[in-house]
């Protein structure tokens, strides 16, 4: 029965082909800006997270307090508030994975005739572990490299590429201010980071390293940044304030006298970032929503003009035998299948226009089956909702009077 | 020995219009046995088409009782009655009513998808009955490409699909000429004869002739019901 059913009513689209064409193009524009614009927010979120991953997870910076000489304030990061003890007490409180400190600054790299600016990054191994930060040849320095301010260090890929096209940088020596380092390991790509900065330009060696040879320090032992890492989100509040009052109690500080540090949640930047872009693609979906909207009534318009246009077919199929539910199913069949229809091709123009943009911009887009499949039964919920009142409306015609139309 | 085909006892009918309760029909008793063949007469407003709407299971009595092969359908809920009017009972319309964009077997054949039938066994059937009136060929052809008559016909194949105890006519013959008129009416007495019961509505005297039996109505009530030809009483 369903099948002779599912014959009229394809039987039914195929008699007004342009009738049917234009209703389903409301369903096809519809569905097409769903999937496309889901597929463009998802691919922002992916992005967004992808970003935040590169950062490591549940980090906190801590950044030395500024200085004033003769009235001068330096920037925040200059004064030498912070130190590697500082550094090692934090490391023994709870729900901290990671700390290291970090010093970090600009300088010129050498590699025979090249010279390469990048930034320096003088720091303990766990920094590396803090970061997430895999090697893709030789090994990290050791804490034992760190006390012993061996010339040693880890280049990124930008920093690589530039210094040493596509030489093999394992073993090689390059000199930062006149020292210099055999390097003993790559870093695997990170991208950029939310700010847009490249993180693979960039060159890592051990914290005393740094100090001695490369950037000099005032107070020995002072650093400019601590970064840490909490062992889980939920920790990061309590961690925040145990962190902070050790270093009150170490430096001193009076409960009347503000802190001589920052301290900064990356996540919070990193949160943000992910809310903006889901609020962004929840927007894009909504407004692509409307468009279903439009198209579901679309198809309730021309279903009503059907049923007006066919009431002396619905008699005829009355008075053969037709109950009224075979009429309701017969529309609802019909207003279902062009849904259907206008859906799958929508959903094809949808994920192809996605991989259009993916293949003329680089912007990120995701096409997940989850926005596919909800996409497909909205449209078809769509079909039903809208079908249901023209179809109940041919159903309940009185067979004389839609007889007698003409 | 015979059997009723139709038995309705007090059937009466009536409207709610703006003037008030308008009856049509206002109590009328008929028997039609197994194999007859009878035309309701009557001029315009006689109540005969809402009879005839009534006897197809089209309507529902306002009052009396309306057995159809010996079961009491005045009260039957609509589902049953799509149900009679599927299995038990044949429409032809003086309009024909063939659906226009689906091919003569498809029209013939309509009445099957509401029995549950198959494709390939309906268009099999609707061939089967094409060909008994006469119509073999025709069976891709679409409704505008044939002539009133064989419209006629096509109909009148879509009624017999069912093997149904009784064919109702509306005016039949009223949108063809008289000499097609006569070809459809020998096709119904043809059926007739093959033990089909037929009830026809007409106004015109000749085709009413082709029955051996004529109920007049006027004014909601039957007036006369005669088994003698109508032209045997007028001039040819």
């Amino acid at each position: 029965m369903l099948s002779a059913m599912l014959g009229e009513a394809w039987h039914a689209m195929g008699c007004n082909r342009m009738r049917t064409a234009l209703t389903m193009l409301g369903m096809v524009i519809g569905v097409g800006s769903v999937v496309l614009m889901l597929a463009i927010g998802q691919g922002a979120q992916y992005a967004v997270a992808q970003t935040i991953s590169t950062m490591g997870s549940n980090l906190y910076i801590l950044i030395s307090g500024s200085t004033s000489t003769s009235g001068v304030r330096t920037g925040s990061g200059f004064g030498p508030t912070l130190n590697v003890a500082d550094a090692e007490a934090i490391s023994e409180l709870d729900d901290i994975t990671h700390v290291a400190p970090v010093h970090q600054g600009t300088q010129q790299l050498v590699y025979g005739a090249k010279n390469w600016s990048t930034t320096i990054v003088g720091t303990t191994p766990s920094y590396l572990d803090a970061r997430a930060w895999t090697l893709t040849s030789g090994y990290a320095f050791g804490e034992s490299d760190v006390r012993s301010a061996s010339r040693v260090a880890l280049i990124g890929k930008t920093a690589a590429e530039n210094l040493f096209d596509r030489e093999d940088p394992i073993g090689k020596t390059i000199r930062i201010r006149q020292t210099p380092f055999v390097i003993i390991g790559t870093l695997a790509a990170k991208g950029q980071n939310l700010d847009g900065r490249d993180q693979d330009d960039t060159v890592i060696i051990p914290l005393t390293t740094a100090q001695r040879k490369v950037f000099g320090v005032p107070f020995a032992g002072s650093v400019r940044t601590i970064i840490l890492q909490a062992s889980s989100a939920e920790a990061m509040p309590a961690v925040e304030k145990s962190v902070t009052a050790l270093l009150r109690r170490r430096h001193r500080l009076r409960d009347d006298m503000d802190n001589d540090f920052y301290i900064r949640n990356l996540a919070a930047a990193a949160d943000s970032a992910a809310e903006t872009t889901r609020v962004m693609s929840l927007l894009l979906g909504a407004i692509a929503s409307v468009s279903l909207l439009v198209g579901g009534i679309g198809i309730m318009n021309i279903m009503l003009v059907s049923v007006t246009e066919r009431t002396r077919e619905i008699g005829i199929r009355m008075a053969i035998g037709a109950r009224q539910k075979d009429i309701l199913t017969q529309f609802l069949l019909e207003a279902i299948m062009i849904s259907i229809a206008g859906c799958l091709i929508g959903l094809l123009l949808g994920i192809g226009g996605a991989l259009l943009i993916n293949a003329i911009t680089d912007m990120v887009i995701v096409i997940s089956g989850g926005a596919v499949i909800v996409a497909f039964a909205v449209a078809a919920g769509v079909g039903v909702f809208f079908g249901f009142y023209p179809a109940r409306k041919a159903a309940a015609l009185d067979p004389i009077e839609a007889l007698r139309y003409q | 020995m015979s059997e009723a085909v139709i038995r309705v006892a007090g059937l009466g009918k009536s409207y709610v219009t703006a003037a008030g309760l308008f009856p049509a029909l206002k109590g009328v008793d008929l028997t039609i046995q197994r194999s007859e063949f009878v035309a309701i007469m009557g001029p315009s407003g006689s109540g005969k088409s809402t009879f005839m709407n009534l006897l197809g299971c089209l309507d529902t009595p306002s009052s009396g009782d309306y057995f159809l092969v010996e079961r009491n359908v005045a009260h039957m809920p609509g589902d049953e009655l799509a149900i009679l009017r599927n299995r038990t009972i044949g429409f032809v319309f003086q309009g024909f009513n063939l659906l226009p964009r689906m091919t003569l077997e498809d029209n013939v054949a309509l009445p099957l998808v509401y029995s549950g039938i198959g494709r390939e066994a309906r268009r099999e059937k609707g061939r089967q009955m094409l060909a008994r009136v006469g119509l073999d060929g025709y069976a891709l052809s679409l409704p505008a490409r044939i002539s009133g008559g064989q419209q006629q016909r096509v109909a009148i194949a879509r009624a017999l699909i069912n093997s149904p105890r009784l064919i109702l006519a509306d005016e039949p013959t009223g949108n063809l000429d008289s000499h097609t008129s006569e070809e459809i009416m020998a096709l119904f007495e043809q059926l007739n004869a093959e033990g089909i019961t037929i009830v026809l509505v007409t106004h015109e005297a000749d085709i009413a002739a082709h029955a051996r039996r004529q109920v007049r109505f006027l004014d909601g009530f039957i007036v006369s019901d005669t088994a003698t030809p109508v032209s045997e009483l007028q001039p040819c």
